[in-house]
């Protein structure tokens, strides 16, 4: 249960500091979104989002920061593992999942759906 | 010798051009407005048995026109000029009418302002003794102008409270030199005025300092004051436009309150869930030629200035750190 | 950019104090809900992964992940996403859900322009830059870890 109340606690906040963004500041959603991704992506290379995954789980690796994480995490496994080669495979090998399912879901779902005006 | 021209930026037409038919197109969501039954045609859908959006606007155009030529009584040849404008680039939903309409076609670019600015060449042309029957066309349409200027209709983003709605219409006019009521009587033609807006998420405020001075202009020019007209009517500065504008005017001395309103708080109502108000080439026309024509031919109203307002850019310069450049163009309506 | 002038500032300055402003408390509440709900599932489906025997570090995750971009897509294309995005803004747009969204809303809307330059060319005109920079600071974060460590 505890797990879950941390996932919920730590997500809402990330989501809470986006929206904080948004609202005060002239930045769009894109460039949040950019910001979130690269600042998940720094703090992993300081070794300072691991914890917080360890806390929150899909709390920390659901939102955009925790997938700058998984993207430096592979990388950095990936340079001890082959070395400099690492540096260009690592992040989206460890990421290829998550954006294989959205080129093809988002693909399939363009096919099926058109939009709709509201 | 400019003769029927008044100060810096205005024209008093010697033989006013009437106002013989107008036609106006929406879409479902302003079916549902208070205007309802001012209008023509109220579509069940955004499509109109089209296939894209963008065809859909076109064919609202169109039917406009044909609605205002065969409400006129003008036969097909006699209509000498076309003149129309859009907002999707390179004006396509006029100049694709024009392709099926076969009119001798103007196309004119004014954004939201499209509709006075026709109105404007229009009714010049005709007093000029050019032509005898010119119709005026605009439209404009959510979806094509969501997915050109903003963002494709599903993204789950966030409307800021200034946000506008595009008017999903079109309307069309003919003017003609025969004697009827409502005439055109001055044409204020705008400069382009940037105050340093930077937001696209709220052009009313952008646009509103272009209303208040070409209002002022045509007051200036005119020698009449407010108490002038019925109605002061300005094209698509919502909520929020309208009341910066209604302050800017206020600093000028000029107090319209108990007259001025906006076409794009008419459009809709308040319960509908538009933000700050309606925008769009369309805005300012279907409000134009539905409510204010009707109202005019009743009589309720005798002397009306409308003042149709538009934002003149695009995505492409606004990502490139420009301030966006406003324009309105005043045209008023009166019953002789 | 041309030079701002003081009007122009004055002018701004009046447009600020006189907008509507957000309703701050209700967005950050509802973000702060949303986003923690769409983290809750995403944990619920991780330990169900988790369960059926997926390895919990890497496994596990990129299957939820997977997941949790299908439920996007699948909403967007159900046309509920963007509803959902409305109220809860940042709330839907920052969790891997909304990342699917703006791969799927852009693809949607651009069919009518064609499977090659519409659905494909733009299914990446909101998404793509987070992919460049994510990609790009991930690299230069392993050069200065491979730079550091040998």
């Amino acid at each position: 249960m505890i797990d879950y109340i941390m996932a919920f606690l730590v997500g809402g906040l990330i989501c809470a500091v986006g929206q904080i963004l948004m609202d005060f500041t002239p930045l769009s959603p894109a460039h949040i979104l950019v910001v979130f991704v690269t600042l998940g992506a720094i703090l992993s290379g300081l070794g300072l989002y691991q914890p917080l995954i360890d806390l929150a789980g899909a709390g920390a690796s659901v939102p955009l920061p925790g997938f700058g994480h998984t993207l430096v995490k592979g990388v950095m496994e990936e340079v001890n593992k082959s070395g400099a080669l690492g540096i260009l495979t690592g992040g989206l090998k460890a990421t290829a999942a998550g954006i294989t399912a959205a080129i093809v879901f988002g693909y399939i779902m363009a096919l099926i759906f058109n939009p709709k005006p509201k | 010798m400019a003769v029927k021209k008044l100060g810096a930026q205005t024209v008093k037409f010697q033989n006013p051009p009437s106002i013989i038919a107008t036609a106006t197109v929406v879409g479902p969501v302003e079916g549902k407005g208070p205007l309802r039954n001012y209008f023509d045609l109220i579509l069940g859908d955004f499509k109109f048995q089209e296939k894209s959006w963008e065809k859909a606007e076109k064919k609202m155009l169109k039917e406009a026109v044909e609605m205002a030529v065969k409400k006129s009584g003008v036969p097909s040849d006699k209509i000498e000029y076309f003149i129309a404008g859009d907002l999707l680039n390179q004006i396509i939903s006029a100049s694709f009418a024009a392709r099926e309409l076969g009119y001798p076609f103007l196309g004119i670019y004014g954004a939201c302002s499209t509709v006075a600015e026709g109105l404007g060449i229009g009714a010049m042309l005709v007093d000029g003794g050019y032509a005898d029957n010119i119709v005026v066309g605009t439209s404009s349409h959510f979806c094509s102008a969501e997915r050109q200027y903003r963002f494709p209709l599903e993204l789950g983003n966030q409307r800021p409270p200034t946000a506008q709605r595009t008017v999903t219409g079109a309307g069309a006019a003919v003017i003609s030199t025969k004697n009827q009521n409502p005439r055109i009587t001055y044409v204020t033609t705008g400069k382009v005025i940037d105050m340093g807006a930077v937001d696209p998420n709220d052009m009313g405020s952008a646009m509103a300092p272009a209303a208040v001075d070409t209002i002022v202009m045509h007051l200036e020019d005119s020698k009449r004051t407010p108490e002038d007209y019925d109605l002061i009517v300005t094209g698509d500065l919502a909520s929020v436009g309208k009341d910066i504008a209604q302050k800017l005017m206020l600093q000028k001395g000029i107090d319209v309150s108990n007259k001025y309103t906006d076409c794009g708080l008419l459009i809709y109502s308040p319960e509908q869930d538009v933000h700050a108000g309606g925008s769009g080439c369309a805005c300012a026309a279907v409000v134009t030629f539905g409510y204010i024509f009707n109202e005019m031919q009743k009589g309720r109203y005798n002397k009306i200035l409308i003042v149709a307002t538009g934002a003149l850019m695009n995505s492409t310069i606004v990502q490139q750190g420009e301030t966006i450049p406003c324009i309105a163009h005043a045209v008023a309506l009166e019953n002789l | 950019m041309a030079k701002i002038t003081q009007d122009q500032k004055d002018y701004q300055e009046l447009v600020k104090n006189s907008k509507p402003k957000p309703p701050y408390l209700k967005n950050l509440v509802m973000a702060f809900l949303v986003g923690g709900l769409i983290c809750v599932i995403g944990q619920l489906i991780l330990n169900f992964y988790i369960s059926l025997g997926l390895e919990s570090t890497k496994e596990a995750p990129s299957a939820t992940s997977a997941t949790l971009v299908f439920l996007g897509a699948f909403l967007t294309g159900l046309g509920v996403y963007d509803k959902i995005g409305k109220r809860a803004g940042a709330g839907s747009i920052v969790p891997i859900t909304g990342f699917a969204n703006s791969i799927v809303a852009p693809a949607m809307e651009f069919k009518s322009e064609g499977y090659v330059f519409g659905v494909a060319a733009k299914m990446f005109v909101v998404a793509g830059p987070v992919l460049v920079y994510g990609i790009a600071s991930s690299a230069l974060i392993g050069l200065i870890y491979y730079v550091v460590k040998f």
